[in-house]
């Protein structure tokens, strides 16, 4: 009897493995993919016309076939960090990113602090507004946020035509949104027996702020940053409402893809690949060492009721 | 070693202080002091207004009515960060994100004190609590008992005027608790610093204190050493909550050269020293352990009562009879075995039997609180 059951259970056991695997396959083989073709050589038909000492210097138009392995070069690393559009505007995109991730995170920081002691009726539809900049679809919040603008300049003089400042400021309002819902998810949670302790230790409200809240706070702060630095830097559709001339990385890169792309941009692609996963880590190490902590004080006072009878 | 100034001889004193939440009175109109280098412990049942009193001296709560005094200074409107108090919470309270060491010196820290000095300062504190080794340690890798003694350490290191222990021990299992207790008692007597103890466990309250306030829905039911909480209860509460009591109703009958008799409706005769006013409908108390059963069945003696046995248990040493008194009232005697008591070995339930005790054995208790200053 148990062991045609054993047997069904491992098969079972098996069977979700392989589901799983499917999962992750078609999760990440794209991005696999991608980054092989980065080190693709031209089509044989193409090489054999070429007589320079560079594969990569082949003009794209006559670079062949691309779709099939044709060998490996490391060449399109160089030609794509040598580009004289994506390059620009990787840098666009990210100094606006890096700026809304730190304008948002800064917004998002003060109105999750200031939520938490307002009262209910200021509160409840504070806290409505925000869901709602998350669930409006973007769409409207670009055409919104394009009116605007536009309008805005006609009778603010100082205020900037459309490009970085306005994509920017555009991001600002889902950014600051999402830092405030990260940020204050872990605020809600902390209580502030910490912060009395603090106090009671002779320190201030701002040195209690700075001493106490604030580094128990920066495990979601930095996950606030980094979210609304990714969310801003892939942006399309905000920026392609309200980046006037400026173009930024995706802006680029979708224009790009009508015409046919290089693998300089599998290149790219794969370094910023490479880049994120650089910083997620350095993230993840961070953060853990505020978890374990964090972790063990929720259990602390989890465990400590039962302890007492 | 008291360098601050002796201004007062109170260090804390409460004048008819309420604090209000809502349409709830947490704390109802207390007034009380707290001694120089007193161990007063606050007991009570839950939500009696034990924390929030500790809140208000703390500075956490302003009270709503009347005055908190420390140190002879009205501290009502003063925040906490300036107030000479320092507090053990009962979760700890530990920073998380420090070590054991810079938890100790973060008070000394605010207050500007060096760097060296104040490490130095913070391990002789953590010596004085027993916990060395541990400087560097995360306080999420120390066991309840050693938070525990971090946090006293870093309440005590900054040599307040008065310690706030809220319930320090109420997260610890029984044995550490005990260890906890004598600890606690030695630290108080090492430092000499006046210590407000808030407890619910009366074993506790009873062991450590100097003086003990008991209190109940927001008041002070009664203020006094452990002994004169415990022999003399003033309510019929404290007389409850400390201890086990037999209670006995009845009307005062005679009074006379200091003593009084009170006659229940089975009439049963308490003769015992006190004054009481004649032809009053009063309560009277007596502890199990000073009643005694006796063989004899003689009627119509004071300080004695026939009953019929219900349950009788061993507690090793001691042996606990529950009888029916003829009107129906349940009490408890509880008698110490020494030697071979045969008599009450034979005891079974059903059995008659008389219960005797001394005249100075009833406590005369008041229904409420008569305001009592000692
Ligand atoms: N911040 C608050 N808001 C509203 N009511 C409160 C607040 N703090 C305390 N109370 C109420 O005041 C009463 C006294 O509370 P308190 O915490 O002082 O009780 P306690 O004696 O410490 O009880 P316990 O032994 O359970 O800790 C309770 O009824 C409680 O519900
Ligand atoms: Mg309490």
């Amino acid at each position: 009897m148990p062991r045609p059951r054993r047997r069904r259970i491992v098969t079972a056991k098996r069977g979700f493995t392989l589901w799983a695997l499917c999962v992750f396959a078609f999760l990440y083989l794209p991005i696999a993919v991608m980054a092989l073709f980065a080190f693709n050589k031209p089509s044989p038909a193409a090489l054999a016309g070429f007589t320079g000492s560079n594969v990569c210097d082949i003009p794209p138009t006559q670079l062949g076939n691309l779709t099939v392995w044709n060998g490996f070069t490391t060449c399109w690393f160089n030609v794509g960090l040598h580009d004289p559009t994506y390059i620009p505007a990787i840098l666009t995109s990210a100094r606006i990113a890096a700026g809304a991730a730190i304008v948002s995170t800064l917004l998002g920081l003060g109105a999750a602090l200031a939520l938490a002691r307002m009262n209910k009726f200021v509160r409840v539809p504070f806290d409505s507004l925000v869901y709602l900049t998350l669930v409006v679809p973007e769409i409207v919040i670009a055409v919104a946020s394009l009116i605007f603008f536009v309008q805005l300049r006609n009778y603010v003089s100082f205020f900037p035509p459309l490009g970085a400042w306005t994509v920017f400021l555009g991001q600002v309002v889902f950014g600051a949104s999402l830092a405030m819902l990260v940020i204050r998810a872990r605020f809600v949670g902390m209580g502030d027996t910490l912060e009395e302790a603090g106090y009671d230790l002779g320190s201030g409200r701002l040195a209690t702020f700075r001493q106490i809240t604030l580094p128990r706070l920066f495990p979601a702060i930095l996950s606030a940053g980094l979210l609304s630095f990714t969310f801003s830097f892939d942006d399309y559709v905000l920026p392609a409402f309200t980046n006037g001339t400026t173009n930024t990385w995706p802006i680029v890169l979708y224009s790009a893809v009508r015409f046919g792309i290089t693998p300089a941009v599998n290149a790219l692609a794969t370094l910023m690949l490479l880049a994120t996963i650089v910083v997620i880590a350095i993230a993840g190490l961070v953060l853990r060492r505020g978890r374990v902590s964090a972790s063990i004080e929720t259990e602390e006072t989890a465990t400590a009721p039962v302890a007492m009878r | 070693m008291s360098s601050r100034g002796t201004d007062s001889a109170y260090d804390v004193e409460f004048r008819t202080v309420t604090k209000r939440f809502g349409n709830l009175t947490a704390v109802n109109a207390v007034s009380f002091q707290v001694r120089q280098g007193e161990f007063l412990s606050l007991l009570g049942p839950s939500g009696c207004g034990k924390t929030t009193s500790l809140r208000m001296i703390a500075g956490f709560e302003q009270p709503d009515e009347g005055e908190i005094v420390i140190g002879g200074v009205d501290a009502v409107g003063t925040p906490p960060y300036r107030r000479d108090v320092n507090t053990v919470f009962q979760q700890y309270a530990l920073f998380p994100h420090l070590t054991v060491l810079d938890n100790v010196a973060y008070g000394m820290k605010q207050k500007g004190v060096g760097r060296s000095d104040r490490y130095q300062r913070a391990r002789e504190a953590l010596e004085l609590v027993r916990l060395t080794g541990r400087e560097k340690h995360k306080p999420s890798m120390l066991s309840g008992g050693q938070q525990q003694r971090v946090a006293l350490a870093r309440a005590l290191v900054n040599r307040p005027r008065v310690l706030l222990l809220d319930e320090p021990l109420g997260a610890l299992d029984l044995k550490l608790r005990k260890e906890m207790q004598i600890e606690l008692t030695r630290i108080q007597g090492e430092v000499g610093i006046t210590f407000i103890y808030v407890t619910h466990d009366q074993g506790e309250a009873l062991s450590m204190s100097d003086r003990i306030a008991v209190m109940s829905d927001g008041v002070i039911e009664q203020l006094g050493t452990p002994a004169e909480i415990y022999d003399r209860p003033r309510t019929a509460f404290v007389a409850d909550f400390i201890g086990e009591m037999n209670f006995l109703e009845g009307t005062v009958s005679r009074t006379e050269d200091g003593e009084y008799d009170v006659t229940t409706a089975g009439g049963v005769v308490v003769r015992a020293r006190g004054e009481a006013t004649r032809g009053q409908a009063v309560k009277v108390g007596i502890r199990p352990a000073r009643m005694r059963i006796t063989g004899a069945t003689d009627d119509g003696v004071v300080n004695a009562a026939r009953a019929a046995v219900d349950t009788k248990m061993y507690l090793g040493d001691e042996v606990q009879v529950v009888a029916t008194l003829g009107d129906g009232t349940q009490v408890v005697i509880r008698e110490q075995r020494a030697g071979a008591d045969a008599p009450h070995d034979a005891i079974r339930p059903g059995d008659p039997i008389t219960i005797q005790w001394d005249r100075n054995a009833p406590v005369l208790l008041a229904e409420t609180p008569t305001e009592q200053q000692e």
